[in-house]
């Protein structure tokens, strides 16, 4: 795993989050790895979440569950969602090593949203 | 594993306050968490028991200020101390740059502490990490004890017990009345710094 990206690779990331999630309406988007480290983030400007703690209980939980997943005889669940009254969050796995939270509200729409991670973390992974 | 960011010029460092249960962990976090309420900008995370007992893991992110240019965000977690609870501890391990472990000294805790030391060796490898390679600190906590007469283990069996072999630095302490607790904080983060030193260009 490594332990830094480049400027370079750090601008495309932030580009694809913020090109293929935040304009299609996530409030936030954190890329994450599997420590609760924060690697890259975008945001739309008026979310003042603490994505650092979130960040730290996203790669607990997705630990968690895929411990979970062990249980019943599958490798992983590479993908949860929970949904709030206003705020909901999408977890996606993109390699073994990192994940995408994304915090969005209830005016984008689920099948959406995932149409739409599906094509960042596939830009991402060919980085 | 520290995350550098070197366009933020932003490092962030995981710390992993480990031991048996009831040892002090997450007192040790509180303790912190009030001298340093001015540098905490969130809450402390927290995942309990309905009995008050560590479930999942304490959370505290702080900033440090600057180190190489970096600035340098320090996460501090706790595991959770019950036996049981083993494959939780591992899960908080993973990507950790430097730990705390926190003894018990209460003579009747000794078994417990050659234990949890042992099960940190053993949750280390799971990740492919030597307990002799990672930045490490021992606390021996609860010092305090021995002022209420309950019977506590002398700090040189501790030593000839924990760190015969580590050759680590270790310090008595009583998280309860936050005695050394900032300094084995700024031991293990100048011990995890260093081991970083490499990496921040």
């Amino acid at each position: 795993m490594e332990n830094s990206f480049t400027p370079e690779k750090l601008d495309k990331i932030e580009s694809i989050l913020a090109e293929d999630l935040i304009e299609a309406g996530a409030n936030s988007v954190i890329f994450i790895d599997r420590a609760g480290n924060i690697m890259a983030r975008q945001d739309n400007g008026h979310c003042e979440h603490d994505v650092y703690s979130l960040a730290a209980l996203g790669a607990g939980n997705f630990g968690a569950v895929n411990a979970m997943a062990n249980i019943v005889g599958e490798d992983e669940f590479s993908l949860l969602f929970h949904k709030g009254q206003k705020e909901s969050l999408h977890f996606s796995k993109v390699d073994e090593e990192s994940l995408l939270i994304i915090i969005f509200g209830k005016d984008v729409s689920l099948g959406f949203l995932r149409l739409k991670v599906a094509e960042a973390v596939k830009k991402i992974r060919e980085i | 594993m520290a995350f550098i960011n070197p366009r933020n010029k932003e490092v962030q460092v995981k710390i992993v306050y480990y031991g048996p249960g009831r040892g002090g962990k997450t007192t040790n976090l509180e303790h912190i968490n009030s001298k340093f309420k001015e540098r905490i900008r969130s809450e402390m995370v927290s995942i309990k028991t309905y009995g008050d007992r560590t479930l999942f893991f304490d959370f505290l992110p702080f900033e440090v200020g600057k180190i190489k240019g970096y600035d340098v965000r320090i996460q501090l977690y706790t595991v959770p101390g019950q036996v049981k609870y083993n494959a939780t501890r591992r899960l908080v391990l993973k990507g950790v740059d430097g730990i705390v472990f926190v003894a018990d000294s209460m003579t009747v805790q000794r078994e417990k502490n050659l234990i949890s030391l042992k099960g940190l060796q053993e949750n280390l490898e799971a990740h492919n990490k030597n307990i002799f390679g990672v930045p490490l600190v021992l606390q021996y906590n609860k010092r305090d004890l021995k002022k209420r007469n309950i019977p506590i283990l002398p700090f040189d069996v501790m030593e000839q017990d924990l760190n015969n072999r580590l050759k680590v630095a270790s310090l008595g302490a009583s998280a309860v009345t936050g005695e050394n607790v900032l300094p084995t904080l700024k031991k293990i983060i100048s011990a995890t710094m260093s081991s970083l030193q490499d990496d921040l260009k």
